[in-house]
């Protein structure tokens, strides 16, 4: 049969069709330019464009109406049957998220039909909701929850489940599955399908013994699943969560032998202000700095010095690249992709395994701390390393992942022990009675409290590109990279654009820093070159790239590219507070370059602890064989075929 | 699954995918073709398909997950279905219902012990003017009677005779390689 | 068989390719008026007037149309299209290339159901007399332009792939999970292209109107039921089978024609129709009164009505796509409540909720079957609510 190409939703989506609004008929002639229509939404008039759901109407004119399966990250999906409103001249109710606007309309929001539908919806998702709130971790920051209470739900109608039906999947160091307290709203379904479109979770069967589920159903672990837990921040339950090693966290605090360490990362502190009621947007650094303290760790460091590490070995290996295809005339990976996130590495560990070689050899901050902890750190404390626990605070769920993989022991332990997201932080500091905003602020301990404001971008989308280049060009061009970028903010690189792309031109080159005289003689060889980078976030997007690169397209001819697993970069991470949205991650993105705005050192290769750390211990500077051994690593090609 | 099974099942694949086409909407056509043969589709089948269909392995399984005919573990060589919709269970589809466990030795839901008969019921099959209904693969039997039940089961197993090799023709395929050591541990 | 003089579809002389040569050669607006004069509605169940249909198809615009069949007979109770199909194939596929004539679609399917695969090796060889007689495939009787070719899809057993989207969705090779409307597949159909989506009968019908008039097919029936139904007739009677009745006929000459005069109740429109007791015995078989898709089961004196309902509600259990709360849950729930009954131990108070609960499923759930699946619970319960309370719990 001939089939025109496949057209889906003007989006593009990969989304089940019935999980979507499908194309609506062009706007007829006569609405008019603009293509309003009037709608009256509860007696209130408004003039809407063309194609506007009700949902959407509604919420532009100030009228709340309740969801479930909606999410503004995703798309629309139609089937919790929550929103339903009355309108004029249906026989049914309709979904507000599901009808888009064509024709004058007459809404009621909140008549007795809608009402006693909502409730009856509701009291049918708790009749299967297997459980009890107080023993959820979800316990009041849960939509079902919230929802329960504004329709006051003081009974179960239709009767409650009284056994679980389901094992718990914890076959994954990150994400963690109960689907007894699954409501089959498909949020994980279109996260992981359409937005991050790796392909891990599908409702299958069908009627009431329909489950959320993996191929063959096997278990998480064993699938293609990154970790990116992207999933996790959209659920609206408490059906997925991420590994919580909180228990075994206390009692590393809670044992008088153990030496514990955190390091806390950019995006949780500019995040777990959320978990304590605040707006989101503020970071907590120094509170955070004064709770962890006081729950009993014993050294609280930062990791963006780590980042900085991070960028020392990154900066300087694609520099080697560089050299080799361009003096040594070698056969060599461009472009470099970074390599600390790593639900990213996992993602094209299975999806793209033939372009492993692209990827730095560096290892991610929170690994490189570990590492340098367990060597350098309690050589010079004279601790035991069996003694030393080291705890990293992640924005991330991947993390857990990362910290539990077979080679991230370099220093002759298990690098980091346990990784913590934020949300887990936060039920820590609650649990040892801490209000968090209310703590006085305190420094980070030494000898890694130093930490520049390019280690704290690592948090947004861009950062770690903006920090490797503020690097770079410094080193390279033996100049201030405020001459070619206003204050160092290399806004080119910034943004939430799913991808971007940037160009800066080499026009000087200086004498090689003394750090790096190891691998190179002159920098002439990039006098006149143009650095072309570019920047993914979401693996949807990291996907697109990686495709144009395999095809021969514009990113083919990039030199690094920086990729993210999740949308917004980390302050976007699976372990981050829930809920989710762009303009949640927008505040916290602004939280965290006020916060490199306002630091003291703003370059990686200028923190004063780095080059400490290269003279004392990693005598042979970046990328040299100390550094490898410790600070590089290697990576798995895991394919995407399970059987 | 042996290897060179499932190289074969691999060339079959490919080919119905070059037949309906390499795209989503090619997948039920594929889909039923590879139950027809091997009576149910097992991951392997449904991982090439995915990969040839440029979709998820997990969106195949949800789709073979949910309709009736599609099975993702091994059921009989003759699916025998039993209408048990309003019209024949008025018509006395009980008793035959007990009859066929009985001659058939397994209950509804069950596979018999030599792989060739599974028993389920089905909705409505459009018989409802010549209830109890009965469908024994393709084989429609309308207005059955207790006693009917033995004949029918006696002519779909005389339908086997000598038991078909699943992979007839494999020493000819292209993808044939004989290794008598492989998947043996050293 | 039909027992009346008038033989639309089942009389042994119904001319074949009639229409197709009547109007082929004419503009293509004319078939849609045609068919609009004739008043037909849908014959599978909800009626949508056809002219409709196809107007709003035809003035769509997109890269290709499509003409869908909907052999996807899953109500149980009905069977007429599996008649239609093995005695009139040649009508359905002339009322497809008719659709497809008037709404500019050169490609139809035929979605036939998983349970009718031995049908498909007749319907093949239909089509392919078919294409030898030149009405089918190109230039269909010559005419320059007029292609219209057929293809059999198959379904794999989902009742709810009858619905138009989910149908539409099964053949884009997902879950056969109903999509959110609007927009509607006359505008957003297959791949996104305008398609219409019309049952088996409809299209033999739209036929038979073409080739005698649409005049003639509203002469018959009731003014917003015009034209004759297939009516699919089983259970306790003495003459099961298909009939070809007016529309509007009534309960009572329907039971007499096929012997079920005794009748305790029937249950009209298959699963997702409404039992009604003798008292409503007097009521008319048509859009406006007793909705129906022409299942008719006659449920005999003496037969218990929970077991009826149950039967229904265990149906739907089974083949609820799943994706909507309301009836993935609310089934369930229902069906529960039969239970209680059944042994004996439901409160009204409990009967009440459950009321409630058919009332917020027809209301919100997102396709006809959650819509319409507590209907005949709750009609029974209503009819027959001495019998169905305070039952003594079997042993």
């Amino acid at each position: 049969m001939n089939t025109p190409n496949y057209r889906r939703t003007q989006t593009q989506s990969r989304a089940p069709t019935s999980m979507q609004i499908n194309p609506i008929p062009a706007a007829p002639s006569e609405l008019g330019e603009h293509g309003q229509v009037e709608i009256s939404i509860d007696g209130q008039q408004a003039k809407v464009p063309y194609g506007t759901t009700i949902l959407d109407a509604a919420r532009s004119i100030g009228i709340r109406i309740p969801t479930l399966c909606h999410h503004p990250d995703l798309c629309v999906a139609g089937v919790c049957r929550i929103c339903v409103v009355e309108v004029a001249g249906q026989r049914n109710l309709q979904a507000s998220c599901a009808y888009p606007i064509t024709a004058p309309l007459q809404i009621q929001t909140h008549t007795r039909s809608v009402r006693t539908a909502r409730r009856h919806i509701l009291d049918l998702m708790l009749t299967n909701h297997y459980g009890e709130c107080y023993a959820c971790w979800r316990n009041r920051n849960c939509e079902l929850q919230t929802l329960a209470e504004e329709y006051g739900v003081d009974w179960f109608r239709f009767g409650h489940v009284k056994e679980p039906i389901y094992a718990i999947d914890a076959s994954s160091h990150a994400v963690v599955r109960d689907m007894n307290k699954c409501i089959l709203c498909r949020r994980c379904v279109r996260t992981c399908i359409d937005l991050q479109e790796v392909g891990a979770l599908e409702a299958i069967r069908r009627g009431a013994d329909t489950v959320i589920s993996t191929f063959a159903d096997k278990p998480l672990g064993e699938v293609v699943c990154i970790g990116c837990g992207q999933c996790i921040n959209r659920c609206p339950t408490g059906a997925l969560q991420a590994n919580d090693p909180t228990d075994e966290v206390w009692e590393a605090i809670d044992n008088p032998r153990k030496h514990v360490v955190v390091q806390t990362a950019p995006s949780p502190r500019a995040a777990i202000g959320e978990c304590f009621g605040q707006a989101p947007g503020k970071a907590l650094t120094g509170e955070l700095n004064t709770a962890l303290h006081f729950c009993g760790f014993d050294r609280v460091f930062d990791t963006n010095f780590a980042a900085d590490l991070t960028i020392m070995e990154e900066a300087t290996e694609l520099l080697i690249r560089l050299r080799k295809a361009l003096v040594d005339g070698e056969n060599v990976a461009l472009p470099q992709f970074t390599s600390c996130s790593p639900g990213w590495v996992k993602f094209l560990e299975h999806f793209y395994p033939e372009m492993i070689p692209h990827l730095s050899s560096a290892k991610s901050p929170q690994q490189m701390f570990g590492t340098i902890i367990k060597t350098y750190y309690a050589k010079v404390h004279g601790l035991d390393p069996s003694d030393v626990v080291t705890v990293a605070l992640m924005p991330c769920s991947a993390k857990k992942f990362e910290c539990n993989r077979p080679e991230m022991v370099d220093s002759g332990y298990k690098d980091v022990d346990f990784g913590l997201t934020t949300r887990e932080m936060a039920a820590m500091i609650k649990e040892a009675g801490i209000d968090l905003p209310a703590m006085k602020p305190s420094g980070f301990d030494d000898p890694f409290g130093t930490a520049t404001g390019s280690g704290v971008v690592f948090g947004a989308t861009g950062g770690v590109m903006e920090a490797a280049l503020r690097t770079a060009i410094e080193l390279v061009t033996g100049d201030k990279v405020e001459r070619l970028f206003q204050h160092a903010d290399i806004t080119p690189v910034r943004g939430m654009e799913g991808v971007r792309y940037a160009e800066v031109t080499i026009d000087r080159v200086g004498p090689v820093p003394e750090l790096l005289r190891k691998h190179f003689t002159s920098f002439d060889f990039l006098l006149g070159q143009t650095l072309k980078v570019g920047i993914a976030h979401g693996t949807a997007n990291a996907k697109k790239v990686v495709q144009d690169i395999k095809d021969g397209g514009k990113f083919a001819s990039c030199h690094f590219i920086e990729f993210m697993a999740c949308p917004g970069g980390c302050l976007g991470g699976g372990g981050q507070p829930i809920p989710t949205s762009p303009e949640i991650r927008a505040a916290r993105a602004k939280a965290i370059y006020a916060e490199d705005r306002h630091a003291a050192v703003r370059k990686s290769h200028e923190n004063p602890d780095v080059l400490k750390m290269y003279r004392e211990f990693l005598t042979d500077g970046p990328c040299g064989e100390q550094a490898h051994h410790l600070l590089h690593t290697h990576y798995t090609p895991r394919g995407k075929f399970i059987v | 699954m042996l290897i060179q099974e499932q190289r074969v099942l691999e060339a079959e694949i490919i080919a119905l995918a070059d037949k309906h086409g390499r795209k989503r909407s090619a997948l039920l056509p594929i889909l039923l073709a590879i139950q027809e043969k091997y009576h149910y589709i097992n991951k392997f089948a449904m991982q090439e398909v995915a990969a040839l269909l440029d979709i998820h392995p997990v969106e195949v399984y949800g789709v073979v997950r949910f309709y009736s005919f599609l099975h993702a573990e091994r059921r009989g060589s003759v699916m025998i279905r039993m209408c048990r919709s309003l019209s024949c269970d008025l018509a006395g589809k009980d008793a035959v219902a007990r009859q066929i466990e009985n001659d058939l030795g397994i209950k509804f839901g069950e596979t018999t012990a030599d792989g060739r008969f599974s028993l389920e019921y089905a909705q409505c099959l459009g018989q409802c003017d010549r209830g109890p209904a009965l469908l024994v693969g393709d084989q429609l039997h309308a207005q059955v009677k207790c006693s009917q039940i033995h004949t029918i089961l006696e002519q779909a197993r005389a339908a086997f005779g000598v038991y078909p090799l699943r992979h007839a023709g494999v020493a000819h395929s292209p993808h044939f390689h004989y290794d008598p050591m492989a998947g043996r541990a050293s | 068989m039909s027992t009346k003089p008038q033989d639309i579809l089942l009389g042994v002389d119904v001319p074949i390719d009639a229409g197709l040569q009547r109007a082929a050669g004419g503009p293509t607006q004319a078939i849609i008026d045609e068919v609009r004069a004739s008043g037909l509605r849908g014959r599978g169940g909800a009626g949508f007037p056809t002219a409709t249909k196809w107007q709003l198809a035809k003035d769509a615009t997109g890269e290709a149309k499509f003409v869908v069949c909907n052999a996807d007979e899953g109500e149980p109770g009905t069977f007429k299209d599996r008649v239609l199909l093995t005695e009139r194939a040649d009508l359905v596929f002339e009322g497809m290339a008719l659709a497809g004539r008037a709404i500019g679609a050169s490609q139809g399917i035929v979605y036939l159901r998983g349970e009718y695969r031995y049908l498909r090796a007749h319907l093949e060889s239909v089509l392919s007399a078919r294409r030898d007689r030149r009405v089918l495939g190109t230039a269909i009787l010559g005419i320059p332009g007029f292609d219209f070719d057929i293809e059999i899809h198959m379904g794999a057993g989902a009742y709810v792939c009858g619905e138009e989207t989910a149908l539409i969705e099964s053949l884009e090779g997902h879950r056969g999970e109903p999509r959110n409307r609007p927009p509607f597949p006359v505008n957003t159909g297959f791949f996104g292209q305008p398609t219409i989506v019309n049952n088996v009968e409809t299209l033999a019908l739209a036929a038979r109107i073409v080739h005698r008039g649409g005049a003639w097919f509203a002469g018959f029936g009731t003014p917003a039921s015009r034209g004759y139904k297939l009516f699919s007739v089983s259970g306790d009677c003495e003459k099961p089978g298909v009939y070809e009745l007016p529309m509007g006929i009534k309960v009572m000459e329907l039971l007499e024609l096929v012997g079920g005069l005794h009748a305790k109740a029937v249950q009209v429109g298959g699963a997702s129709g409404r039992c009604i007791s003798r008292a409503e015995f007097d009521r008319s078989l048509c859009f406006e009164d007793l909705a129906t898709g022409g299942a008719i089961m006659v449920i005999g004196p003496g037969r218990d009505m929970l077991r009826v309902a149950k039967n229904f509600l265990e149906f739907f259990v089974e083949e609820s796509c799943g994706q909507c709360t309301p009836c993935r849950a609310g089934n369930v729930a229902l069906l529960e409540g039969i239970e209680l009954l059944i042994a004996g131990r439901c409160s009204m108070a409990h009967l009440h909720e459950l009321k409630s609960l058919g009332e917020t499923m027809r209301l919100t759930a997102k396709c006809g079957l959650g819509q319409s699946s507590p209907q005949a619970f709750l009609s029974i319960v209503e009819q027959f609510s001495d019998e169905v309370l305070g039952q003594q719990p079997r042993a």
